[in-house]
């Protein structure tokens, strides 16, 4: 990062991944799905994100295999591009220029050389169906405006639309209608349901809409949660349809499976429901899906299912109605009372998940870690029901402890509080309820803190509370219980409404008062390292006030609408986001000096409701001093409609790929002979040094681990220079240096056997004795020997059959 | 209970009969309006109902026997024995000449139609149990009967049973003990469409025997099924009071190949479907909550008028009621007894349209049994509240009630003429002192009534030719006129006192279904079933 970049403002990770449909590849190997600007590729087995197809500017809308060309990958956005990716290299194909903002892509096997996209003309709620012409060209970028109409008045989402048997006709459905466009016959055949007028159909609303793969038959869902299934749909009057119910609740979305035996749907009771024959009688559930069911999509193969859920997550289904895998992302919960958290230990962004739920959740690797079930209650999906909300939760002493504060209000005076303490287990690597208190204070828990003195031995924890109390909880020796006790620590603060009370966290004694004429205060932090004489606090009529704790003397004040005010825990630095009609503005600044560090105007459009720093893990170093506050920490923000964004020079995306794309490599290993060889080997060796004791460095060095086997591994073949020129280089990455022991070497050695043999076969004599040599120099031991002997034999057996094919070549 | 119907392409007539043996016989195109009905008989348990050779009504029963209905007279034929225990199911061949009937011991018997009875042809081979089932294919060459468990294909012509289809007794995992096949099919292709217990519709294949596909519909019994005429959609009920529609629908709008697929359930029933009929225009059904059910076929239904909607018959098309203004008394006609009530009273005065406390609650004042198994056809309680008078199918009954201070007595009047041997309708004059009584061989009565006896005035004999009988009556206040209503043909107004046809209002289209003469001006209103 030496080159100077302007600091902007990135989306990071958290975005939805249950925005659209996830697409499964032809083999069901990966699955896509959108997420925000990207397309994420992810493994069906392994969860893990395999790619991230990256280019488009804007929100990416809509995701299509190419019915042509099954490992290659449609796009739209509304950026106004198509784009076509090889999503097994996630490499960039082309891109065609169609202007308008796309809201939806279809692409039919029949139709070879267009797709159909939803987009939106002149007035704000009329969306169009047209086909987009995609002209043949060499080159990247192609304009293509050849757009034909198909059908209007349509709804923008894509679950609104589908194209039955073949491509021969398009079904939309909007409010009360179901629209059939005919492809050959040209005409639209249009079918109403009785509508509000009638208290009886008052939800007679479709919802969604799917075509039977090989017969002429259209299923709807509708917002009563019946199922209808059309046919004879090309005759206006002799259409007829047949009804299936079980939902309580709207259908959010429905498939077929590949062969159109058995039809799936799902809602808010996060059942999938599979319907075999299409025949009321004849289901299966899989119920306790977690939350809603927002899309269902099938494996071109047929063998899996996914659904995504409103919690931002996809699970993979076998086709015997078992999940197999689940993706999760970022939770978004539309309440996020806990605020931004940092878990000391794992350093991951801590926040509301699930309802109840507290979720720990990997930035760097956009993904969710775990889940811990805070209320621990059976979650009841309904309306009008009244949760227990998780409203609080701090960390303690680096991460041992956690305390979550959850209510219930139904009516005014009925208040159900509990607090939880919980204290991480090292064995089991996670939270353990540890105590639980009911009715912590008289009235809603405003604050939560503890106390992060180093020199107490106790972990010690401040609630303040609407009743005009705080209360203190050490941990009692030995016991699980805490006890109550009135005190205080220096490093809490507390206000009320407007009068800010310092106390001695030793004696508990009232140190001083800071009165503010103006305004409840709404944040309050001490400055850190050097300032931290400094309290910093911010009120609701929009001023921010420093006092000098030993002078006790107002420092300086300011005037901002301060909405989010965030310490950095590894500078001095304070980072408040304030709040206007225009937007959302970020102020760095140093507690000792009212001129602030570093201003970044209009950060988000909408209100910014938490903000925080998350410490790096390798710091950066910028020269510029205005972007120096950020090379030890990086600031998050959630805005409010639950988009995670960060600063950054560059988008996190990049630092992400090395890693994604070592896990495709390591999956791409073919299993060969050598493999199962090596592996063996490895496990000898392994067990050999563990009864030994002998060696305490267990620790091989990977081949993955060496820069140059890997490249030769992740190369494409028809890329790589001639394997005489590589040879020399890769038997140099090999050697180990010399302070290394030589039991090291062998598995290395093993490792170059196998690379030896793959790529080069005329050194066939030299190689063989180099193996031979470094075995019998090597190794003392007896099994080891004999081992790679019968290796040698395996390996001779193999070169026999191996070379033919390279004579024939 | 409505235990079968049977529906007429021809005339549009729909015949049901009912638990109590009583058949009712509806005009689809007269508005769904009750014309003709026979009165039931305790020992008649009607099971089969059929239309054969154009407008004969047959019907057959657990007592055995095979009746023929009279639709001119309305009374019975003739009964014939079928010799082969109860009979549960009868079918009239497509060309109408003949009649099978499938009957408890297993047995299937083919009857010849003649014009004026039936007379037995042949026994087909004997099966294990009941035959529950009857359905001729529609060329006329093969049928399938449904039994307990198996369904048996027979060939007309050899009378041999060629295939033995057998059907699962699972149902949803559990074998019930036995699986009786309520209703078959069979369609001109060769399928064979059976409904069961199990609540599955199933469809096999008559050349091979062969189960072809199955739809499990419902957790209960399917009891009923009913194809169209052009065979494209057909009509099931079950005991969960659904009626399930099936239509053939072609795979895909360019090929060929059509598949029967379930489309839309119709709950309209509260209790088993036990019976269900499809007319070209409207699925049909009836069941163990006495509703007649039409529901008219959308898509087949040309102008949305008031024929498109949806038809519910709950309620008698009959007068059950009759009244007496002076005693302020009620009769209530049931299937064996009459029931005499008296109103309450209230002291309490109003405006129209309130609601007045009674002070004193209706009172149950008798409960007149009929004597043997037949039905009550009609009854009727004089003005003057001293009279009863009520028929059955074969005996005329006459009381003389006298009601004085809670004190109750009945008093039959004994004797009666042998003319006087069962009535279509009874209406007592104004006054109380005539008596008119329909027959049902077309002649109309008139009886002076005198304390403790009668006398026979007057018989207005139908018009020559004409069998018709008369089944409305009215009586003008003054009691001078009385006008009389056929099931057809017009109304004619007869002068009381000189005893004379006055006159005979043209016949309309459409049948009469009230009638009633004006108090003051003597004028005759008439209602028919279209207005």
């Amino acid at each position: 990062m030496v080159e100077q970049e302007r600091v902007r403002v990135v989306r990071c990770g958290g975005s939805e991944l249950n925005f659209r449909r996830a697409v499964f590849s032809a083999d069901s190997k990966y699955i896509f799905c959108v997420s925000g600007d990207f397309v994420k590729v992810y493994s069906t087995a392994t969860e893990e994100c395999v790619h991230i197809l990256q280019g488009h500017r804007n929100l990416v809308t809509g995701i299509q295999l190419n019915p042509n060309n099954h490992l290659q990958l449609y796009s739209c956005s509304f950026d106004g591009t198509i784009k076509l990716w090889d999503y097994v290299d996630g490499i960039l194909i082309k891109t065609f220029i169609v202007g308008h903002k796309l809201h939806a892509l279809f692409t039919v096997a029949r139709a070879e050389d267009s797709v159909f996209v939803t987009i939106n003309k002149e007035k704000p709620d009329i969306f169009q169906l047209v086909s987009v012409k995609l002209p043949k060209s060499s080159s990247q970028e192609i304009e293509s405006k050849e757009l034909s109409f198909v059908l209007d008045y349509i709804n923008q989402s894509p679950k609104y639309i589908a194209f039955g048997n073949e491509g021969e006709y398009v079904a939309a459905v909007r409010d009360f209608y179901l629209s059939v466009y005919f492809f050959k016959k040209k005409t639209t055949s249009r079918f109403t349901l009785s509508s509000s007028r009638n208290k009886k159909h008052a939800k007679n609303n479709f919802t969604c809409v799917a075509c039977h793969p090989k017969e002429d038959c259209i299923a709807t869902g509708h917002k009563d949660g019946k199922i209808r299934l059309w046919r004879n749909f090309d005759d206006d009057k002799k259409y007829t349809y047949t009804c299936l119910h079980w939902h309580h609740d709207m259908v959010m979305d429905l498939a077929f499976s590949v062969t159109g035996t058995s039809l799936l749907s799902g809602g808010r009771e996060s059942v999938l429901v599979e319907w075999r024959d299409a025949a009321e009688k004849n289901k299966e559930f899989l119920p306790r899906l977690g939350a809603t069911i927002e899309h269902i999509s099938v494996s071109p193969a047929g063998d899996l299912f996914c659904t995504s859920h409103s919690d931002n997550k996809i699970i993979v289904i076998h086709r015997n109605l078992e999940a197999s895998a689940v993706i999760q992302g970022l939770v978004k919960d539309s309440n996020i009372f806990t605020g931004l958290m940092i878990d000391p230990r794992t350093k991951a962004l801590v926040l509301n998940g699930k309802p109840g739920h507290l979720q720990f959740y990997s930035l760097q690797s956009d993904k969710q870690l775990y889940n811990l079930d805070i209320v621990q209650q059976e979650y009841i999906n309904d309306y009008g029901l009244i949760q227990i909300e998780l409203t609080k939760a701090a960390f303690g002493c680096y991460g041992n402890w956690l305390a979550t504060v959850e209510q219930r209000q139904e009516k005014e005076t009925e208040l159900e509080l509990q607090m939880k303490l919980w204290m991480y287990n090292k064995k089991t690597q996670g939270f353990v309820l540890n105590t639980k208190v009911n009715m912590p204070h008289e009235d809603h828990i405003t604050a939560l803190c503890f106390c992060n003195a180093e020199k107490s031995e106790n972990p010690t924890l401040v609630t303040a509370s609407k009743d005009g109390h705080f209360k203190v909880w050490i941990l009692t020796d030995d016991s699980d219980i805490y006890k109550k006790a009135v005190g205080w620590t220096c490093d809490f603060v507390v206000s009320f409404e407007e009068i800010v009370t310092i106390w001695d966290s030793e004696t508990w004694e009232l140190k001083c008062t800071f009165c503010q004429r103006a305004g409840k205060i709404r944040h309050l932090c001490f400055g850190r390292l050097t300032c931290s004489k400094y309290l910093l606090g911010a009120t609701e009529n929009g001023i921010l006030c420093c006092w000098n704790l030993l002078s006790c003397a107002l420092e300086w004040s300011a005037k901002l609408n301060v909405r989010v005010m965030e310490p950095d825990l590894n500078s001095e630095n304070i980072a408040a986001i304030s709040h206007s009609s225009m937007g959302s503005d970020l102020f760095v600044f140093k507690p000792s000096e009212p001129r602030p560090l570093y201003i970044q105007k209009n950060i988000s459009r909408e209100e910014v409701q938490w903000g925080v720093f998350v410490p790096r893990d390798v710091p950066e170093s910028f020269t510029s001093e205005a972007y120096q506050w950020l090379n030890r920490s990086q600031f998050y923000f959630l805005t409010k409609s639950q988009s995670l964004l960060t600063l950054s020079t560059k988008s996190p995306e990049e630092k992400l790929t090395p890693t994604s794309k070592q896990l495709l490599a390591e999956e791409s290993l073919p299993t060969t002979p050598f493999y199962f060889i090596l592996g063996k080997h490895r496990q000898q060796q392994d067990e050999k040094l563990n009864a030994a004791l002998e060696n305490e460095l267990v620790q091989l060095p990977l081949t993955e681990n060496i820069p140059a086997i890997s490249e030769l591994l992740h190369t494409p073949a028809h890329v790589l220079p001639s394997a005489s020129f590589l040879c020399s280089m890769f038997v140099n990455s090999l050697l180990l240096s010399k302070e290394s022991k030589s039991a090291e070497e062998i598995p290395d050695d093993v490792d170059m056997e196998e690379e030896k043999e793959r790529d080069d076969s005329d050194e066939e004599n030299d190689f063989t004795e180099k193996v031979q040599d470094t075995d019998n120099t090597d190794l003392g031991e007896d099994i080891i020997h004999q081992l790679s002997k019968s290796e040698e034999k395996e390996l001779r057996k193999f070169r026999k059959v191996d070379y033919s094919w390279i004579t024939a070549l | 209970g409505i235990r079968c119907v049977a529906y007429n392409n021809q005339s549009n007539r729909l015949a049901v009969s009912r638990t109590d043996g009583t058949v009712e016989i509806y005009n689809l195109s007269a508005n769904y309006f009750q014309e003709k009905f026979f009165p039931g008989h305790e020992s008649r348990a009607t099971e089969a109902l059929c239309w054969a050779k154009g407008q004969r009504l047959f019907s057959a029963g657990l007592n055995g026997e095979i009746i023929e209905y009279d639709l001119q007279a309305l009374n019975i034929k003739y009964a014939m024995d079928a010799f082969g225990g109860p009979i549960w199911s009868m079918a009239a061949s497509p060309s109408g000449s003949q009649l099978l009937v499938g009957c408890e011991d297993g047995s299937v018997k083919l009857f010849q139609i003649t014009p004026d009875k039936i007379q037995f042809e042949r026994n087909f081979d004997r099966q294990k149990s009941r035959i529950l089932s009857l359905s001729w294919r529609p060329s006329g060459t093969h049928i399938a009967a449904g039994s307990i468990d198996y369904i048996s294909v027979f060939d007309v012509k050899s009378g041999s049973a060629i295939h033995k289809m057998l059907v699962d007794r699972q149902y949803m995992g559990v074998s019930k003990r036995k699986c009786i096949i309520w209703g078959v099919a069979f369609l001109s292709d060769g399928t064979v469409i059976s409904v069961d217990s199990a609540g599955k519709v199933q469809f096999w294949d008559s050349a091979t025997g062969t189960l072809v596909k199955n739809h499990l519909i419902a957790n209960a019994d399917v009891q009923s099924i009913a194809v169209s005429d052009q065979e494209d959609s057909f009509v099931v009920g079950t005991a969960e009071g659904t009626v399930f529609h099936f239509q053939l629908v072609s795979v895909t709008s360019n090929s060929s190949e059509k598949q029967w697929v379930r489309t839309k359930p119709f709950q309209h029933h509260t209790h088993d479907v036990r019976a269900v009929a499809h007319s070209p225009t409207a699925l049909i059904s009836g069941g163990t909550d006495t509703h007649l059910v039409i529901r008219p076929l959308m898509e087949k239904v040309e102008v949305k008028n008031y024929d498109a909607a949806l038809r519910k018959i709950t309620f008698p098309h009959r007068r059950l009621i009759s009244c007496s203004k002076k005693k302020q008394l009620l009769l209530f006609q049931f299937a064996h007894h009459l029931e005499l009530w008296q109103l309450g009273s209230t002291v309490a005065t109003g405006k129209n349209g309130d609601t007045l406390p009674l002070s004193k609650d209706a009172d149950h004042l008798l409960h007149l049994k009929t004597k043997g198994p037949e039905n009550i056809i009609c009854s009727c309680i004089s003005p003057c509240g001293s009279w009863i008078a009520y028929s059955t199918a074969s005996r005329f009954f006459l009381y003389r009630l006298s009601y004085e201070r809670d004190n109750i007595s009945l008093q039959r009047v004994s004797k009666m003429p042998a003319f006087l041997r069962s009535a279509l309708q009874i209406l007592f004059s104004e006054d109380s002192a005539k008596l008119f009584v329909a027959s049902n061989q077309g002649s109309l009565h008139i009886i002076r009534l005198l304390e403790g006896s009668f006398k026979h005035l007057h018989t207005f004999q139908p018009q020559s030719g004409t069998v018709e009988s008369m089944c409305l009556l009215a009586v003008s206040p003054d009691g001078n006129w009385l006008a009389a209503s056929g099931t057809s043909a017009g109304v004619h107004v007869y002068n009381v006192k000189n005893l004379k046809l006055h006159c005979t209002v043209p016949a309309y289209n459409f049948p009469v279904t009230a009638l009633a003469i004006a108090p003051s001006t003597n004028n005759l209103v008439i209602a028919h079933s279209d207005q």
